[in-house]
């Protein structure tokens, strides 16, 4: 091939890989989430009540116990796992048992769930149980949002400021 | 996997037919991709380096920033950025395809398996450098692969708290993260650059520049794409409104999609199952090992042109161990010999000429001696007829040449083109073995060692050790830089040199010339 055909064809292969780069650098488009949706996220992280009852130590366990390891209370590390129900417009969506985090089980219990919901008026309701007991919830939550299309929402949870609260 | 490999060879050696004859074998992008992809990191380093100088990192003041650079200063940052991006889509390019290449040559397996193993972690380096690198612009496309990525590594059992939480919602974002994720994205991209000199520390005379007018075009293309087609944010990252609809870049973010329809563990599983993959493959069957080069100390005379020309760096230089005059003796390291026969090619004392003493070079490889190349030279040359004999020497990775043999043209396959002393060239042609020689093998610039074309193109050309003596007439010799695939177009080269010796005739030793004796000025004259 002589030198200017030549030059034409490495101008086109140039061309044609920078084409490419630049084309599918931002292109095509994805769609994410349906762009018609809003989307409810629940997420928290937060720590349920020891798995057993702390016990006083005994005078007597005290003394045995070196100096700098008395403490009054003998606590277990391990604390339960959380239950938790996510209702919008009284159903169900999201329901489960959430174990605590770390090796010892002794670790903050964590949800983080994606729900996307048709624009509109939605009723929502969140319960958790994060003690010992077998039934019924120790925090609930109920409120009702009017949804966006891609609005986006939070439903946290602070135990010091008085349970969920909508982000 | 053979199959599979076959396919993707076969594919390669089209698309690179086209492209030696547009770019010319030197400056052919496919046997580059090694060095292009060395070239993009600079320009992205460099890029990256004139951005950051602009560039902050506050919550609020990213986005703002990397607009300023955009639109304000859209003539120098830019265009920087604009580079930056597009480099980094041309490196995963480059890589990708590099990956694909040594893959489908075969070139990974024995001692080389040291630049696929490296090159593994090459590919996640790369990605997550790129995939940083979206996250500092803090855009709806940051906010997309802010979550998504921050949900894919919730997957992972690591994290007491969901790092995902950190981008819910604007009271948990935090402008401290942010100068995490700049420094995340400044150091991953050094210790990609450790790993990519780790990479190529097994290759001598490693190619980490392109051939400069491939370099210059290559950043010449990128440089119009980024004038024409300027790398643009899509809004500001708003963590009230979901990032519905993003632009993505295909390069870095395409296995993002697949966590819409898959969870995050499973997608951990597909890419740590292949990286595992890709981490074993060196050493899955077929397993082909040929021994190693060994050194007869009784004939090497430490000279190291074996350890000049050894592609793979196996060979090392050591004080004499058996008392010889000479001051050091080369050492192989089997775990890097690949047992190519280019050491054996430098080496001065392989000769076809030695006759008083058995020809046993000072290194040679135990599959192909070159005692074994001078036997098979001869053999296949006596039984030559006719006119215009041609003996063809090849290479095992060039194109088959059983098909070649002919009455007047005898043929030797050597381990690589390299692995030929040029005294053998002179061997058979000064001594009427053949009337020419044709040395064939691998393509122009995609030798499968690495350096036999090169090293053999600079002993013929005399500016290499062992040189080819200026006593071989020149026109009866003929380099075909074809490989595997072009056999037709070796047998026409082959039948054009056919003719040619014909015409030329038998080989004549030239007439030494009457040496012409010089006046010797006389005394008065000088007077």
């Amino acid at each position: 091939m002589s030198a200017l055909p030549r030059f034409a064809a490495q101008l086109a292969a140039y061309g044609a890989f920078v084409a490419v780069i630049g084309y599918f650098s931002a292109s095509p488009t994805y769609t994410h989430v349906d762009p018609e949706l809003g989307l409810i996220r629940l997420s928290f992280s937060h720590a349920g009540a020891r798995s057993e009852e702390c016990r006083r130590y005994t005078p007597e366990e005290l003394a045995q116990l070196a100096p700098n390891m008395r403490r009054p209370m003998d606590c277990a590390r391990e604390r339960v796992a959380l239950y938790v129900e996510f209702e919008i417009d009284d159903a169900v969506v999201y329901r489960a048992q959430l174990p605590p985090a770390g090796l010892a089980r002794d670790g903050a219990s964590t949800a983080y769930q994606r729900i996307a919901v048709t624009p509109g008026r939605h009723r929502i309701a969140a319960r958790l149980r994060d003690s010992r007991r077998e039934s019924g919830f120790d925090w609930e939550f109920e409120e009702v949002v009017d949804v966006a299309p891609r609005q986006s929402f939070v439903v946290d949870f602070e135990a010091q400021t008085g349970g969920f609260k909508l982000l | 996997m053979n199959s599979a490999k076959r396919f993707a060879r076969a594919v390669f050696e089209r698309v690179e037919s086209v492209f030696d004859v547009m770019f010319t074998p030197a400056w052919n992008p496919f046997y580059q991709l090694g060095a292009l992809g060395w070239f993009f990191y600079w320009i992205v380093a460099v890029s990256g380096f004139y951005v950051y100088i602009f560039y902050d990192s506050g919550v609020e003041q990213a986005y703002a920033s990397v607009e300023y650079m955009t639109h304000v200063q859209w003539y120098a940052a830019g265009v920087m950025r604009s580079l930056h991006r597009y480099a980094s889509d041309a490196l995963v390019v480059v890589m990708v395809l590099h990956l694909l290449r040594e893959f489908a040559m075969d070139r990974f397996r024995g001692p080389r398996w040291f630049a696929w193993l490296t090159g593994v972690p090459i590919l996640w380096l790369v990605y997550a450098s790129g995939i940083s690198g979206y996250w500092v612009v803090w855009d709806k496309l940051a906010q997309y692969v802010a979550l998504v990525t921050s949900e894919w590594l919730d997957a992972l059992p690591l994290f007491g708290e969901p790092i995902a939480r950190n981008f819910i919602h604007a009271s948990t974002l935090s402008g401290r993260f942010f100068t995490l994720m700049v420094f995340i994205h400044i150091a991953v991209p050094l210790i990609l650059l450790f790993v990519m000199w780790v990479h190529i520390q097994r290759h001598g005379h490693s190619k980490v520049n392109p051939p400069r007018g491939l370099a210059l075009g290559s950043l010449a293309a990128l440089l119009v794409l980024s004038l024409a087609y300027p790398a643009y944010s899509q809004g500001p990252a708003n963590l009230s409104e979901v990032p519905a609809e993003v632009d993505l870049d295909w390069f870095y973010l395409t296995l993002y999609p697949l966590l819409d329809v898959m969870s995050g563990a499973a997608l951990w599983m597909l890419v740590g199952v292949a990286t595992l993959v890709l981490l074993t493959l060196p050493w899955l069957p077929p397993k082909r090992r040929a021994p190693h080069a060994l050194v007869s100390l009784d004939n090497c005379n430490g000279c190291a042109r074996c350890v000049a020309d050894c592609p793979f760096m196996a060979l090392t230089m050591r004080p004499r161990s058996d008392g010889s005059a000479f001051a050091q003796e080369v050492v192989v390291d089997p775990a890097k010999c690949v047992a190519c026969g280019i050491c054996a090619g430098a080496c001065p004392t392989a000769t076809p000429y030695r006759r008083r003493s058995a020809l046993v070079p000072g290194i040679d490889v135990p599959d192909l001696t070159v005692a074994e190349i001078r036997r098979q030279t001869l053999a296949a040359t006596a039984a030559l007829s006719g006119a215009g004999r041609v003996l063809v020497f090849g290479c095992s990775c060039g194109p088959p040449l059983a098909n070649l043999a002919g009455p007047a043209v005898g043929t030797v396959t050597l381990e690589c083109i390299g692995q030929l002393p040029p005294s053998f060239i002179d061997f058979v042609i000064t001594r009427r073995h053949a009337d020419g020689v044709l040395l064939t093998g691998c393509r122009d610039g995609d030798c499968h060692f690495r350096l036999g074309i090169r090293w053999t193109r600079e002993r013929l050309a005399g500016t290499r050790d062992p040189r080819l003596r200026q006593r071989v007439p020149r026109e009866r010799l003929v380099s075909c830089w074809l490989g595997l695939d072009r056999q037709r177009a070796l047998a026409r080269e082959l039948e054009a040199f056919c003719e040619r010796l014909i015409r030329l005739g038998p080989f004549t030793r030239p007439q030494p010339a009457t040496p012409v004796v010089a006046e010797q000025p006389s005394p008065e004259s000088d007077a």
